[in-house]
């Protein structure tokens, strides 16, 4: 089961930053895992703690968010209330006894391709070690 | 201050204005009335009384009140020592009259240290009336006879009505007011917190000899004599409102390994001398906390001895 | 505002633990103020339920509702159709709500799922803070419009006690001497009299002390 195990990740993606250093990565022809769905927010400000339950809650084994360098945010702190907001769902995740590491936060620019590459792969590789989420519907 | 409002030694003592001297003695954690007794022989005759506390810092111990009583029986004055941490207006009332039946002379009214300190964190705290309004309940059961709802008392208990002062909290110069209503609230006599920053409390009585509050009531000044240099730096960093200059710490330091306690001694007595000079100072009030054995001692190198005998 | 916290989620999965469909209810008063029992917080609590379950292969329905108030008759008779079709509910509302839903609908489990704290505010976001305790008699204009009695870690009507030290309380370095701020605001406007008086002890008989305490307004009872 673990061999053929190909997680169900989310990545939430400001479209300033990390959206646009995955269209970068994608014209750079950068390999990363086809299992990661991203979806586009306008910040990741806009990303708020029951968006990232109920991923989990529906049976995505990780999820993360992905916004501006800290100082970046379009939004001036857009990305450091989602960075609290994720810390939140980890400590909810550990009071519910799952692995709070299933739920991540990155920073990074749109000039960031190959960076956007390594945290997918890292994110991957991570919750492959980790397993399927016990979160079974 | 004409006539004796108690008849204690301890009023004896200060009206007849000898410089009076008392000590402290902490009640036992269980019935061990033994160990009580052998504790407050060793204050016997160097003191004029000796302050009871009552649950201190919030720990559990025989009750203030019993502790006095038994020293009654054995021939020590007490200084009765209650904090409205614990009670409300009615065991604080019955418990004033229970003491004075007991043949307990002199009260300290104290606010109380915060239940979070002690060993019982999770109690109800009562707080129903604070330090200054238990003083002038006292002052009110003895002036007037009656209770604090106007109710009149058969035989009202004659305290010596004590209270504590902190010179060394904040803000500085509030102190001195916040004494000021201490007495106007009925305090005969006030003792106050450990003392090592000199020049604070010089301060401070300065103050207290200009506002006239030295003509109303007997000031005895809180000497604690230093055991450790762990003792000076855990005093400094972690009990709030004392102030341990880094210089006194250091001079107990300086004096070298298996020196600090006698040099602690010798700094007290230094202190006891210029008490016994300063104006507006009754006395002092020797809290030398599990180290009673030494009070004859520290009393006799002081220069306190012999204690003046009333009648 | 009242001030809430939510219980920790073991003890809430506990209550719930024999449930198969149960209903998480709001309230839009005090606790959505306070972000704890409003839409959102029972949108997270019914979500993290679920999870839960679903971990323990133990699935429930959770079904979310948030009604006006939970401190008013008028309000809690809008769920009457519902209720009854839930093993339990578990009420996000102050200590009130649930009491004022058992009391309407004797035959339906409800459980708190908040742990009531205080009448305070937000000091920023984020940060609440006691400022009154209710004690019937309303004494702060003796003392700079401060509370002794909620904000003196010993309710002290002459304070501050010799444990206040740079400004902060004895117990906890986070906590105010509130005594500290009342002093420096007289001396500040040269009113320092004004603590310089022995004050009458307090009447608790307003407070809790008096008994449970009830208020009838004749003009307002129809």
């Amino acid at each position: 089961m673990t061999d053929s195990f190909e997680p169900q990740i989310l990545a939430f993606c400001c479209k300033y930053c990390a959206y646009a250093a995955a269209d970068l990565a994608g014209s750079m022809r950068l390999k990363y895992p086809d299992n990661i769905k991203l979806i586009q927010v306008p910040c990741t400000g806009r990303v708020d703690i029951i968006h990232i339950l109920r991923a989990i809650e529906d049976g995505a084994d990780g999820v993360y968010v992905a916004g501006c360098l800290e100082g970046e945010c379009h939004f001036l702190e857009g990305n450091f209330k989602a960075r609290r907001r994720v810390k939140y769902v980890k400590d909810t995740l550990e009071e519910l006894g799952i692995e709070p590491e299933r739920v991540e936060m990155y920073n990074l620019s749109s000039a960031m391709g190959p960076r956007f590459a390594e945290i997918a792969n890292e994110m991957a590789e991570k919750i492959k070690k980790l397993g399927p989420t016990p979160v079974k519907s | 201050m004409s006539e004796l409002k108690s008849g204690s030694n301890l009023e004896k003592v200060l009206k007849a204005g000898h410089f009076a001297f008392t000590g402290e003695c902490g009640p036992p954690k269980g019935a061990n009335v033994e160990h009580l007794k052998e504790k407050c022989s060793h204050l016997k005759g160097y003191v004029d009384a000796v302050n009871v506390t009552d649950n201190q810092t919030a720990v559990v111990r025989m009750s203030s009140m019993a502790a006095s009583a038994i020293m009654v029986t054995e021939g020590v004055e007490p200084n009765y020592q209650m904090v409205c941490r614990d009670r409300n207006r009615l065991a604080m009332m019955g418990d004033v009259i229970g003491a004075y039946s007991l043949g307990i002379r002199n009260m300290l009214c104290l606010s109380g240290d915060h239940q979070k300190f002690g060993n019982h964190p999770e109690s109800k705290n009562v707080f129903d009336i604070d330090s200054i309004q238990l003083i002038a309940m006292v002052k009110k059961m003895r002036d007037e006879g009656v209770f604090l709802n106007g109710e009149e008392l058969d035989v009202a208990p004659k305290m010596f009505i004590g209270a504590a002062s902190n010179p060394f909290a904040d803000p500085f110069e509030f102190r001195v007011h916040r004494l000021a209503t201490k007495i106007d609230a009925g305090a005969d006599f006030i003792q106050t917190q450990c003392i090592y920053n000199m020049d604070k409390f010089r301060k401070f009585m300065k103050m207290a000899v200009d506002m006239g509050l030295t003509e109303k009531c007997y000031i005895l000044a809180g000497v604690t004599p230093m055991k450790s240099v762990g003792m000076g730096k855990y005093m400094a960093k972690r009990v709030p409102g004392m102030d341990v200059p880094d210089e006194v710490i250091k001079r107990i330091a300086d004096a070298g390994k298996g020196n600090y306690a006698k040099e602690g001694i010798k700094f007290a007595c230094e202190q006891i001398e210029e008490f016994k000079e300063m104006e507006g100072v009754a006395g002092v009030h020797l809290m030398a906390i599990e180290w009673e054995e030494r009070v004859p001692e520290i009393s006799k190198a002081a220069g306190v001895l012999p204690r003046p005998v009333m009648d | 505002m009242i001030v809430a916290d939510r219980k920790p989620l073991g003890e809430l999965l506990d209550m719930v633990k024999d449930c198969k469909k149960i209903m998480v209810l709001g309230c839009k008063g005090c606790v959505t103020v306070c972000n704890v029992g409003g839409v959102k917080e029972v949108e997270v609590l019914a979500s993290s339920i679920k999870i839960a379950r679903k971990k323990d292969g133990n699935p429930i329905e959770v079904v979310e509702k948030t009604i006006e108030r939970q401190c008013d008759p008028e309000y809690i008779e809008l769920v009457k159709g519902e209720v009854n079709a839930f093993d339990a509910v578990l009420s996000m509302a102050c200590g009130v709500g649930p009491q004022f839903l058992a009391e309407a609908y004797e035959d339906q489990t409800f459980y708190p799922a908040v742990d009531t704290k205080f009448f305070g505010g937000a000091v920023q976001h984020g940060i609440w803070e006691e400022r009154c305790a209710g004690c019937g008699t309303c004494l702060i204009h003796y003392f700079g419009t401060l509370c002794p009695i909620a904000r003196c870690s010993k309710s002290l009507i002459h304070g501050p006690c010799g444990g206040s030290a740079n400004s902060v309380c004895e117990i906890d370095s986070d906590i105010e001497c509130i005594w500290d701020t009342v002093v420096r605001k007289k001396m500040e406007q040269g009113r320092l009299d004004d603590l310089r008086q022995v004050r009458t002890p307090k009447d608790w008989r307003t407070a809790r002390d008096g008994g449970p305490r009830k208020r009838k307004r004749e003009e307002l009872i129809s």
